[in-house]
């Protein structure tokens, strides 16, 4: 099992969302977040005081999947992410030992 | 003295204008308490509203008197704080000041004493032991606001036969306070901000205002009260009253144009908080100037101060005293250009309005007296408060939030989640 975790520009979420949801996943979870890369960040102006701030908001997105299903799912939000300007943001999967569904017990791929 | 009768229509105007200044200690608060950081609004709106309440009881006990007494040997130095103590003989239903009841008029003049209080207050966000500030509400109010409110509003034969020095020998016009309430809340707050040094990260870190919405709120009610602040200062509903209101208007909305084009030529955008800060520098300028200027001398004026208070903000970081929310700039700045411009743009007085520079020059030793006063005594009650009680809160407790460390509060719980904690018994009754 791979969990495949996705920072996305907060306006592409519902995008990425339809997507999954069309590629048949059924879970995900969404957090808020903030952060920088090549992107930078932006400059605010409070009478007359300039600050440049490093964090930008950004937006988390969670999914659990099958081995087989990870490249073809990382492919989805890929594709669903982009706009082709800086700051779309990255995907990466990590290996999961083990997961339980709460409710009924279920482990491994089936409780996914 | 002149024989009094009532005015229903005066009496009318005055109650309401009481109301009006009284709403704008919690549109300070509002305006105040969203230019700083979440982890301290409430202590910044508490700051206010403990300045209201003991400067209030002060004003009742013995600073009405001190204010309006009779001058102690004809001198417009300060009021026979015995002559009115508890208010004596004018806490009843039948006794007149003007053609309206003293009880009014006590009231009207007590607000304007709280809120010159409570404008010190954001020169020292973030930092400052509650009780410290109080202490130096109190303390403050008796040596400075009451002396400099006797000079400035105190005239001959109104309350008592004899005022203040600049209300009636040297013949300085401030019609709603620039001098008395602004000038001198500004230079109070200079000093406070020099004795109590700068916040940690002042200079270093964004110390961004955590709610402009709340900010742009509190000004809208500043500038409503703000009405019964200089038409209300005509104690009368009359003409002036309605040539003040008029004023009022013309010169915050002159001060708003003109603060966001210097933010819009500056930092190449205008901003909500200019817009704030330039309603309140408007309003500030016009205070001492809004019955003795025509409507072009209004625009005039506020046009003038909105431009040079935007300029003024950022002095603070060139000099490194860190006047949190820009006292100075806004309180001390605009008073100054309030009351000056009186000299130049006032109707038959003014340089440029048919008049010589004689006025002008009694403009300016009011403003300079006030202004040295109110810093000269500000920054050694200040330094005593320091050397003795102390004025601010620990390092730690600053950089976990006032808020917290001070009242014990938070002011924003946005989830519902306990975090662990435990209900402990109530010890209220």
């Amino acid at each position: 099992m791979k969990l495949i975790t996705a920072i996305l520009k907060p306006f592409k979420l519902d995008d990425v969302k339809n997507a999954l949801q069309g590629a048949g996943i059924t879970g995900m979870t969404v957090s808020e977040a903030s952060g920088f890369g090549r992107q930078g960040g932006h400059t605010e102006v409070y009478r007359g005081a300039e600050y440049t701030v490093d964090l930008i908001p950004k937006v988390r997105l969670e999914v659990l999947v099958d081995d087989a299903d990870a490249a073809n799912i990382v492919d989805v939000i890929v594709k669903a992410a982009s706009t082709g300007s800086i700051g779309d943001g990255k995907v990466w999967t990590t290996p999961v030992d083990q997961v339980i569904r709460v409710r009924t017990g279920e482990r491994g791929p089936d409780a996914i | 003295m002149e024989e009094v009768v009532l005015s229903a229509g005066d009496t009318a105007w005055m109650l309401m204008s009481v109301g009006l200044v009284t709403l704008m200690i919690p549109g300070l608060a509002l305006f105040y308490g969203g230019m700083v950081r979440a982890k301290g609004v409430l202590n910044m709106m508490m700051m206010s509203f403990g300045a209201l309440s003991l400067v209030f009881v002060l004003w009742i006990a013995y600073g009405f008197s001190l204010v309006f007494g009779n001058s102690v040997g004809g001198e417009g130095i300060i009021g026979d704080g015995n002559e009115f103590l508890f208010l004596k003989g004018l806490d009843n239903a039948d006794a007149l000041i003007g053609t309206i009841p003293a009880t009014v008029f006590v009231a009207f003049q007590g607000m304007f004493a709280a809120i010159t209080v409570a404008l010190i207050s954001g020169a020292i966000a973030d930092r400052t032991k509650f009780g410290s500030w109080m202490a130096f509400a109190g303390i403050w109010a008796t040596l400075v606001y009451f002396p400099v409110a006797h000079w400035v509003f105190a005239f001959d034969d109104f309350v008592a036969e004899t005022g203040g020095w600049i209300a009636n020998t040297l013949g300085a016009i401030d019609f709603a306070g620039g001098t008395a309430v602004h000038i001198n809340a500004g230079a109070a707050g200079l000093a406070l901000a020099i004795v109590l040094g700068k916040r940690v990260g002042f200079g270093k870190t964004p110390l961004k205002p955590h709610n402009l919405p709340m900010v742009m709120t509190g000004a809208a009610l500043l500038w409503f009260g703000w009405f019964g602040f200089n038409a209300g200062s005509a104690v009368a509903s009359n003409g002036t009253a309605g040539l003040a209101l008029l004023n009022t208007i013309g010169a915050t909305v002159a001060a708003v144009l003109a603060w966001l084009l210097v933010e819009k030529i500056r930092d190449g955008h205008a901003t909500s908080l200019g817009s704030a800060s330039g309603v309140v520098a408007g309003l500030v300028a016009i205070t001492p100037a809004c019955a003795a200027v025509d409507a072009r001398g209004a625009l005039i004026i506020g046009f003038v101060a909105g431009a040079l208070c935007a300029l003024s903000v950022g002095l603070k970081f060139r000099f490194g005293f860190d006047d949190s929310l820009d006292v100075v700039a806004v309180h001390l700045v605009g008073g100054i250009i309030g009351t000056i411009l009186v000299g130049l743009v006032g109707v038959e007085v003014g340089l440029f309005n048919g008049g010589g520079t004689e006025q002008l020059v009694k403009q300016v030793i009011g403003v300079v007296a006030v202004l040295a006063y109110s810093f000269i005594v500000s920054f050694l009650i200040a330094k005593i408060i320091d050397k003795t009680i102390g004025f601010r809160i620990s390092r730690d407790e600053e950089i976990s939030g006032i808020d917290l460390a001070i009242h014990a509060e938070r002011g924003y719980e946005l989830t519902d989640n306990t975090q662990g904690g435990v209900f402990g018994a109530s010890k209220g009754a």
